[in-house]
């Protein structure tokens, strides 16, 4: 039964072959019995999911058809929820309940899906591998000694175990589809400004964007259609006419220019097995009609360490208000305000969190400004000419998620080996560019992800290429034997 | 040695619009703690901030009036700093790109001449919340109602030498931004508030002396004072063989002196970065336009019109429209009663002393400009005299009708009847024989005597001149 794609529920529901609530207790069945081994949730939400599915019931039957209408899906603990815990992984935050919802929760919760609960994280979606969460790491359903990656670890993990047909994600430099690869599920980063990021907590503003996880790339489109759109209470948020990101699904794939991009392929460290899961992908995409050929990206090799001060300037800034004075943690007797100040934070914070404060207190100091932060804004300008020209030859680039495997708990001590983990995946939030992964391949009985990076608002573009080699192969229906 | 004083100011204005500068919580002051206040107020996780286009319409109606620059693109900043009521622990606000780029604003100085202060640049911020530190028991309290009420600084360039000057800078703006309807100007309650950068130096020395900013500077006079005590305070320094340090120093208005808060070393590094969370603002001409066509006439002009149109004295002019309420209301007595000078001499005189001693604002004055041009228009028409006229104003103040009601109530009716006066006249004479002899025997100084009987017999109001007229001629006929 769970091995339904959310797609698949969407017109079982709406054919009144099952109901929301049957379907929500099912899952919230399967998420009791099975997410102890995999520690994906945070907060699960069976009574709320509950009374939301008998509303939705309720509508089914006056023959509504919002997009998601009774379809369970979970949020990551990122999205502010109005009177549910949202943590976003950190002890910081672990006695906050949201005053009110992300544009992103009203938005799905007005298109009738049924929340099960919140999604484990990184602590404030800072790292790779959902080790750095405060409610403890999350487990890869396909090696439960491996991690999910992350920082969407939970969302992948839940949706790969067929805990809950989707989730969302946020992705700042992979934070989607790194954890897509590893689990095996299909995920989008949007367009930066696709999906309002009001109520998102923030964690790199100018690089962060919500996204929808999920089997399919049909599934992402039917849920992205529910969170995407212009939002006022977010001044980066695009305004544009409103789009239907499914409508490209069955377009052929008869003269599409891929790109290859050379140095995504060359990097020492892109796992050997891996490349030929790709080159394996590729043969299908040209057996459909596409078209290959290499491209540069001379200045990628600058995106790892562009993002690494860009990221933690705007986090350093973006948690300041992490202070313990008005909501969240707070030490014990604080005997004044710095011991308050320093307290609270030393002992709210995580030590991958510190890290990227300090990091990012450092890049904006007066005298290393310069050197440091603005010469990475320059970077990105550089980094997205690269894309802007790759992009006047074709139409797609292609390239790995990822250079290797899910690898083991606790195998990444060392932050930069950790941080190489996203050195295919950070230019395209460099760049703001829409880009996604999906299952392409096993080894050792571990998925791979291949990747796809569109044109600004290309996502219908990426998800038909996507949609069309899931018609050819099968990798995206298959779950973890422990939890099929 | 002869010293220079060197003076910068930095103004804050808070902009009098509805909404906060980056929510749709009300910016109205008085509320209780903390009800004024929404999430983004708040700095909630996951809040976003939006630019409320009345505070760039208001930031961009203050560049035009000091002929400013705006700036096509300008960028907001975060000022990053810790502090219990700064919410997000930064501030944002506009440090490379501010909206309003150079300006100059005229003052007039003591002697009469005009000055040019050149502005250096204004820009946009949000306010901070407030600390509250009474009744709390060892405890502060925090109040973000203010937090988000759209601020507009005004920084002026180091060309003022003296707290006279500083002052006279200080209430040219202060008019300005009340003119342009675009801040309350309550001082009291902080919508006008004024940082002072004051440094010497030997007088024909180009370079600047270190300076102390001076803080808490909440009121023209502290101003003035809080300058002129740091002024000294820096001779004395120097002159003892000390250097100056760059430290920002508090005015304690109760001790009449400053007091070091913090030196450079302690200063914070801001870390300013531009938001990520808000797009460059783009100000393109059509919004200028649409913004300079709401203007309303500015001080200088109005004062010039008034020297124009009403014969006013450039001084006269320059008091009467000092406030735009002032200057409306001036305009609107003068029109009611076709009398210009009288008119000003009115509003500056009588109604202003009242306005002073009766602590109201213009707006809510017991007699309005249609009262006040009714009284005058009488002693235009000699129904009253000037003397006269203001027993009528003190009873119109006091609630008791108009002008008219008044006067006839009161049967303060000026006789103009020339057989009543001569009549009056007769009497007096015959009443005071001895007087009328001494007079007639060359004793001049007596007429006056004469003047006041008549006077005194008709309770002040018959016509001066008419009684001048007709006494001189009884009396020496």
């Amino acid at each position: 039964m769970a091995q339904e794609t959310l797609s698949g529920w969407v017109r079982k529901l709406q054919a009144r072959e099952i109901s929301s609530r049957e379907l929500t207790q099912l899952y919230l069945d399967r998420i009791e019995r099975l997410d102890p081994e995999l520690n994906s949730f945070i907060t699960v939400t069976a009574e709320q999911a509950l009374a939301q599915a008998d509303a939705a019931d309720a509508r089914l039957a006056q023959g509504e058809q919002a997009p998601l209408l009774g379809v369970p899906i979970a949020q990551k603990d990122i999205f502010c929820t109005e009177g549910v815990r949202t943590s976003c992984g950190s002890r910081m935050l672990d006695p906050f309940v949201s005053p009110y919802n992300a544009t992103v929760v009203e938005r799905m919760n007005a298109a009738g899906a049924v929340m099960l609960g919140k999604t484990n994280m990184d602590e404030f979606a800072m790292g790779s591998s959902n080790e750095t969460s405060f409610y403890g790491p999350v487990r890869n359903p396909w090696d439960t000694g491996r991690v999910p990656g992350g920082s969407s670890g939970g969302s992948a993990a839940a949706v790969g175990a067929r805990l809950v047909p989707g989730a969302t994600g946020t992705d700042t430099g992979g934070s989607i589809r790194q954890p897509a690869a590893f689990c095996g599920i299909t995920g989008l980063k949007p367009t930066y400004g696709r999906v309002s990021r009001y109520g998102m907590i923030a964690f790199a503003s100018s690089l962060d964007q919500g996204g929808p996880m999920a089997a399919t790339a049909e599934d992402c489109g039917r849920m992205l259609n529910a969170m995407a759109g212009f939002d006022e209470r977010d001044s980066t948020s695009v305004e544009r006419p409103a789009e239907d990101f499914t409508a490209g699904l069955n377009q052929d794939l008869k003269g599409l220019r891929i790109g290859l991009p050379t140095e995504f392929f060359g990097e020492a460290g892109l796992d050997e097995r891996v490349r030929g899961v790709i080159d394996a992908a590729i043969e299908v995409l040209k057996g459909r009609g596409a078209e290959v050929r290499e491209v540069g990206l001379p200045n990628s090799h600058l995106s790892v360490p562009a993002y690494y001060v860009v990221a933690p300037a705007e986090c350093s800034s973006n948690l300041a208000r992490f202070d313990g004075v008005r909501y969240g943690y707070r030490c014990e007797n604080p005997e004044d305000l710095m011991d308050l100040y320093t307290r609270s934070r030393g002992e709210g914070f995580g030590d991958e969190v510190k890290r990227r404060i300090m990091v990012g207190t450092y890049v904006l100091s007066a005298g290393y400004y310069d050197a440091y932060y603005l010469k990475a804004q320059k970077v990105r300008r550089i980094i997205a000419d690269d894309f802007r020209r790759a992009f006047a030859d074709v139409d797609v680039l292609l390239a790995p998620t990822t250079p290797e495997l899910p690898f083991a708990l606790g195998a990444k001590a060392d932050p930069v080996s950790m941080y190489l983990s996203d050195i295919y995946t950070i230019a395209a939030n460099l760049a703001g560019l829409p880009a996604m992964s999906l299952p392409a391949g096993e080894i050792d009985g571990l998925p791979v992800g291949l990747q796809l990076i569109g044109n600004y608002f290309d996502e219908a573009r990426l998800l038909g290429v996507a949609h069309q080699y899931q018609q050819e192969t099968d990798w995206h229906t298959r779950v973890p034997a422990a939890f099929a | 040695m002869e010293w220079e004083t060197v003076i910068g100011l930095e103004i804050h204005a808070q902009l009098n619009t509805v909404s906060k500068i980056f929510s749709g919580a009300p910016t109205a002051y008085g509320a209780e703690p903390n009800r004024q206040a929404c999430p983004v107020d708040l700095g909630m996780p996951g809040v976003l901030p939006v630019l409320n286009q009345g505070a760039v319409e208001r930031a961009v109606m203050l560049g035009l009036a000091i002929n400013a620059e705006i700036t096509p693109r300008s960028v907001f900043a975060r000022k990053n700093y810790f502090y219990p009521d700064l919410p997000k622990g930064y501030q944002i606000s506009q440090f490379e790109l501010p909206i309003v780029g150079l300006g100059h604003l005229d003052i007039e100085l003591e002697d009469g001449t005009t000055k040019r202060i050149g502005v250096t640049r204004a820009h946009l911020e949000e306010d901070a919340g407030k600390s509250l530190h009474e009744g709390f028991e060892a405890m502060t309290g925090i109040d973000l109602n203010r937090a988000g009420t759209p601020l507009i600084e005004i920084v002026s360039e180091p060309e003022l030498r003296s707290a006279k000057e500083a002052v006279a800078y200080m209430k040219k703006l202060h008019s300005l931004v009340r003119y342009l309807d675009i801040c309350d100007g309550n001082m009291q309650e902080g919508s006008f508030r004024c940082d002072a950068n004051v440094s010497i130096r030997p007088k024909g020395q180009t370079e600047f002396g270190t300076r102390a900013e001076l803080k808490n500077l909440n009121s023209f006079r502290f101003v003035e004072r809080a300058i002129n005590f740091e002024v000294e305070r820096q001779i004395d320094v120097i002159e003892s063989g000390g250097t100056v340090v760059q430290e920002t120093r508090l005015y304690d208005p109760d001790r009449d002196e400053t007091r070091s808060m913090r030196s450079k070393e302690e200063a914070n590094d801001y870390r300013y970065f531009p938001d990520p969370d808000l797009l460059p603002l783009v100000v393109d001409s059509a919004f200028i336009e649409t913004v300079r066509e709401k203007l309303p006439e500015l001080p200088d002009a109005k004062r010039a019109r008034f020297v124009e149109q009403y014969g006013l004295s450039d001084y006269d002019a320059g008091v009467l429209t000092a406030t735009r309420e002032m200057g409306d209301f001036y305009e609107a007595v003068a029109a009611g009663c076709d009398a210009p000078k009288l008119a000003a001499n009115w509003v500056m005189g009588e109604f202003s002393a009242a306005l002073n001693r009766s602590e109201v604002e213009l707006g809510e004055a017991p007699v309005n400009a249609d009262g006040l041009a009714g009284l005058i228009a009488r002693i235009q028409d000699e129904t009253i005299s000037g003397k006269i006229a203001k027993e009528v104003f003190e009873a119109m103040w006091n609630g008791e009708g108009d002008a008219d009601a008044v006067i006839e109530a009161k049967g303060l009716k000026q006789i103009t009847d020339t057989g009543a006066i001569d009549a009056i006249i007769d009497e007096v004479m015959a009443n005071n024989p001895q007087q009328l002899e001494q007079y007639r025997g060359g004793k001049d100084k007596l007429f006056g005597f004469f003047v006041g009987q008549v006077m005194k017999a008709t309770q002040g109001k018959a016509n001066p001149a008419q009684v001048n007229e007709r006494l001189k001629a009884k009396l020496d006929g």
